[in-house]
């Protein structure tokens, strides 16, 4: 079983439970990200740029039509679950007991208020913004 | 952490790549709270924007474009070698090829962010 290697957290042993789901869902999220983040990167500072990006060029442009907005909204979800599995290992690293949880269950709370404020955003950008 | 334990490509590899997880994860909480006051409050996002697109807005969209680009690729490798144990052996090759992209994509890619607050030619024009 070579189940340790020298480049990132080694999978967990033990079979199928939670921090293996976690160890997974990283490398799968990790995987979609680097087509969908990289790609977005790349459309908002090559193909396009951001001096021209203003709120009304979303509505007009970037955000005119579902499938754009269900692709940022996909991206949302990947970077939500990526990012913050991503730092709930590294505060672990660095904190236990009752920090720990503390600390963890806020980071939980701001997962889920970037979640909200991501979806509204991409559901609700106002259609009365065109004149 | 990074400089000094001397443990070698492996620990860099790893350091770098926490560093630049954690710097894209608060660039992250940055980027949702713009856009959503680009519905919220657009014209306060497009005071925001005038910062972004400014020269000191650029250089730090480079360098989040440099730890998104580390990250993605580093990932990369770290999951090569999570499915396929056999290429541990050659993990400090795949990180210097890493770095070949790193720099074959990010010079010019600096260059093309950075340009127009200069002046300067970009692929647009």
């Amino acid at each position: 079983m070579a189940s340790i290697t020298r480049a990132g957290r080694a999978r967990p042993q033990g079979g199928a439970g939670f921090e293996m789901a976690v160890w997974y869902l990283i490398r799968l999220s990790g995987l979609a990200l680097f087509v969908l983040a990289l790609s977005h990167f790349s459309i908002t500072h090559f193909v396009s740029d951001p001096a021209e990006q203003t709120s009304q060029w979303i509505f007009d442009e970037r955000w005119n039509g579902l499938f754009w907005r269900t692709l940022d909204w996909l991206m949302l979800q990947m970077v939500i679950f990526h990012s913050f599995l991503g730092m709930r290992t590294v505060l672990g690293d660095y904190l236990k007991g009752g920090a720990r949880t503390a600390v963890l269950m806020a980071l939980y709370l701001l997962a889920f208020v970037v979640f909200v404020m991501g979806t509204v955003a991409v559901m609700s950008m106002p259609v009365g913004l065109v004149p | 952490m990074l400089l000094r334990y001397r443990g070698g490509a492996g620990m860099i590899a790893w350091g770098f790549h926490r560093l630049s997880g954690v710097a894209i994860w608060l660039f992250i909480l940055l980027h949702v709270l713009d856009i959503w006051l680009a519905s919220a409050n657009p014209g306060l996002y497009d005071n925001l924007l005038e910062i972004y697109a400014s020269l000191p807005g650029r250089i730090g969209e480079a360098l989040v474009g440099a730890a998104l680009l580390y990250h993605a690729l580093n990932g990369l490798r770290v999951i090569a070698l999570d499915f396929w144990p056999r290429l541990t052996r050659y993990h400090k090759q795949l990180w210097y090829a890493c770095w070949v992209v790193f720099f074959l994509v990010g010079i010019p890619g600096a260059y093309l962010i950075v340009a127009p607050a200069l002046g300067l030619p970009t692929l647009r024009g």
